[in-house]
């Protein structure tokens, strides 16, 4: 491919039109308008169509003015509507997405009735033909490209602003509108030029898709919009690569099932937000619960007779813990290799830090019963469940806080010792 | 004949698609619908790649089932992966269209489908295949039957399932407490939207539809707060706009399907101009009384004689 110069021409305008829309679809998705950029790339159509039978040509720069301003009227009919009447928002999407189509496949027709239609390569617009990518087109491209990534490296902060949180922008008396405007307008440039690779109906994956994967691996906005302009140039070169080894595969297609496939493993692998991470998390929160409970059931039983160091055996254990057999055996084990729980032939007894450990869950236990009955005026038998969550919850500063914030307390609401640790 | 044929097959898919746009819009479902036109392609590939001839029924109401899948799979992208509404039905929707358009590439040559089909369907060849008995009499369009069959099952389900549409529309939590599934009409719903759509699909093609699904329900939303006057008027609308668009289409020789959606756009603007209530021409007219209308007037409100 790398060989091929028609195929380099191909991949440099398609790689210039996966970063901008990446870019700017960032902004279009934190503004949830997500749908918005759908729309719009549908509603351009007619306004291609319009400047090819007015232009009677394919120049580029004319089919370019036909569709922002067919997008830009998308996007005002969307607001009168909304403004003006009581339909709500995604009907308006809607109406104004399949009426502007409609128009545009209706102009279509009538061009290819006419007989232009053959060497007007309009049709392409419809699913994209990058391979039908001149040189000047390229040119084209990398103009819209470069102003769209000046444009936002100027205006980045106010950009910022408009798309986390508008109201705060107006109230220190920015000119929302004006911003939301520009965007807007950014968003119609980056699908009017990305129609040539993917098509009309695909533009909205180069919009969304990218944007909503890159949320999956940062919190910070100037992080996404590289983390998202890189993706959708790897499914870019990828889509391209496909469609150019195999025969009679459209290339836009293939850009969009890479980036789809792109954002399925995002949301399972992503670090923190990922579905894999956040179940190995709940996994390991459950472990540790699992364990503190069962430490908390040894101290309880020790604190019966007065002995922290009893020895029983695993049945023994199993009817104190009320845990099932083969869950106790793991528990058991577990701890043990933490050093929590020492093993006398058949019988189990806390370590010294096992009683250090278990001593500190019942003191947090015990510390925010007291709280919620001081403080909060909770009736002693109403404290036990709330304090069941959060003895795995508070942190040690927390702990320090609370302890000293009740006078450091011997009892708690129902005359239990509070166990402190015997250490210095 | 032929554009009694062609008006009738565009009414059946507009009431079809009338009635259950009606819900889809008051349930802020509007591009769901959209999602699920773009959706049912693969599943429509796949079942003309099977089937030999494009009679077959069974595997197009199998096809309905990627409707259903997708929106599942908006469910799960938007509750599991905790990904925002929007951004959920715009990359299921996508993905599945993109699936669709590269297996009518591979399979080309195997099917009688191609890309402009999809995008705005084949209404004028539909008079052209009938059901000829052995006598050679002629029952009309096969096409025609379909259409009528889908819109008998579009009608058995709103009026069957007329209350249970009706309170998990407008009031879910209630729906809720009485007992009754949200979930499955819910889902009831999205499998009469994916089938109508696989439906009208060979006639006003996968886009298209959208417009029928949504833009009569949206101009009778405009004129009226009632349901059931709602259901009607949007069938109304539907019709009208095929009839109007056979011959917008005729007359200008362009696609009658976008035609015919066109005009249903033309005919909300003018009743969003119009209307005596929610016309926009109206409500000026009355902001305009209200704020020289005498009872309002600088001099009577007696805030103003009062120097704060």
């Amino acid at each position: 491919m790398f060989r091929d110069p028609n195929a380099m021409i191909v991949l440099a305008g398609v790689l210039l039109l996966a970063f901008s829309s990446g870019l700017v679809g960032t902004f279009t998705f934190l503004r949830k308008r997500a749908l918005v950029g759908d729309a719009v790339a549908h509603s351009i159509l007619p306004g291609v169509c319009l400047a090819f039978m007015i232009g009677d040509s394919r120049n580029m720069l004319y089919l370019m003015l036909g569709a922002l301003i067919a997008g830009w009227l998308s996007l005002f009919s969307m607001d009168v509507i909304l403004r003006k009447s009581k339909i709500k928002s995604d009907t308006a999407t809607a109406l104004v997405l399949s009426v502007f189509f409609a128009a545009g496949i209706f102009l279509l027709t009538i061009i290819q009735q006419s007989g232009k239609g053959a060497q007007s390569g309009l049709d392409q617009f419809l699913f994209g033909k990058a391979a039908a990518m001149l040189p000047q087109d390229v040119l084209v491209f990398a103009i819209s490209s470069i102003s769209i990534v000046l444009l936002i490296f100027i205006f980045y902060k106010p950009f910022k602003i408009v798309s986390f949180n508008a109201d705060y922008g107006r109230s220190i008396g920015m000119k929302v509108g004006a911003y939301e405007f520009l965007l807007s307008t950014l968003t119609v440039l980056a699908v009017a030029s990305g129609i040539q690779a993917v098509g009309v109906v695909l533009m909205a994956a180069l919009l969304i898709t990218p944007a909503a994967a890159a949320r999956f691996w940062t919190d910070r906005l100037s992080y996404m919009l590289i983390i998202s302009a890189v993706m959708a140039m790897i499914s870019a070169f990828l889509g391209t690569w496909i469609s150019y080894t195999s025969s009679g595969m459209p290339t836009g297609p293939w850009i969009i099932m890479v980036l789809s496939v792109i954002a399925v493993l995002s949301i399972f692998i992503a670090p923190k937000t990922g579905i894999l991470a956040k179940f190995l998390q709940a996994r390991r929160n459950s472990n540790k619960i699992l364990l503190e409970n069962a430490l908390k059931s040894f101290y309880l039983a020790g604190e019966k007779v007065n002995n922290f160091k009893i020895q029983k055996t695993e049945i023994q254990w199993q009817s104190i813990c009320n845990l099932n057999g083969a869950v106790l055996t793991k528990v058991l084990r577990k701890l043990n290799r933490m050093k929590l729980l020492l093993k006398l032939g058949e019988a189990w007894q806390l370590s010294d830090s096992g009683i250090e450990e278990s001593k500190r869950i019942v003191r947090l236990h015990r510390l925010w019963e007291l709280y919620l009955n001081q403080r909060l005026n909770l009736k002693p038998d109403h404290v036990h469940e709330g304090a069941e969550a959060m003895e795995h919850l508070i942190t040690p500063e927390l702990e320090a806080l609370l302890s000293k914030e009740l006078g450091n307390p011997e009892l708690d609401p129902h005359n239990s010792q509070i166990p402190y640790s015997t250490k210095p | 004949m032929t554009a009694f044929w062609i008006i009738l097959a565009g009414s059946l898919v507009a009431v079809s698609c009338a009635l259950l746009g009606t819900f889809l819009i008051l349930r802020r479902m509007a591009m769901v619908g959209d999602a699920i036109s773009h959706s049912v392609l693969p599943g429509i590939v796949i079942a003309y790649l099977i089937s030999d001839d494009r009679s077959g029924w069974v595997l197009l109401t199998g096809a309905a089932l990627t409707g259903v899948l997708a929106s599942l799979l908006i469910e799960w992208f938007h509750r599991k992966a905790r990904i925002q509404s929007d951004a959920s039905i715009g990359i299921t929707f996508t993905w599945l269209f993109a699936i669709g358009v590269i297996l009518i590439s591979k399979y080309a040559g195997d099917i009688d489908l191609d890309q402009e089909c999809v995008l705005y369907g084949e209404i004028a060849y539909l008079p052209l295949s009938t059901i000829v008995t052995e006598s050679g009499y002629s029952f009309g369009p096969t096409g025609i039957w379909i259409l009528l069959l889908n819109l008998i099952l579009v009608l058995l389900f709103v009026i069957l399932g007329y209350r249970g549409l009706q309170i998990t529309t407008f009031d879910p939590s209630f729906a809720a407490a009485m007992g009754i599934s949200t979930a499955f009409w819910h889902y009831g719903l999205m499998s009469a939207v994916s089938l109508t759509t696989v439906f009208s699909f060979e006639s006003v093609g996968a886009i298209l539809v959208l417009a029928f699904l949504v833009v009569p329900a949206a101009t009778a939303y405009l004129l009226t707060e009632k349901l059931r006057s709602m259901l009607i008027l949007a069938s109304l609308f539907g019709v009208m706009a095929s009839t109007g668009g056979y011959y917008l289409a005729l007359w200008f020789d362009g696609s009658i399907a976008a035609a015919m959606a066109l005009l249903s756009g033309g005919i909300f603007a003018l009743i969003f101009i119009f209307a005596p209530k929610q016309g926009i021409i109206f409500k000026y007219l009355r902001s305009e009384k209200l704020l020289s209308g005498k009872s309002l007037s600088a001099q009577e409100f007696p805030l103003n004689k009062h120097k704060f």
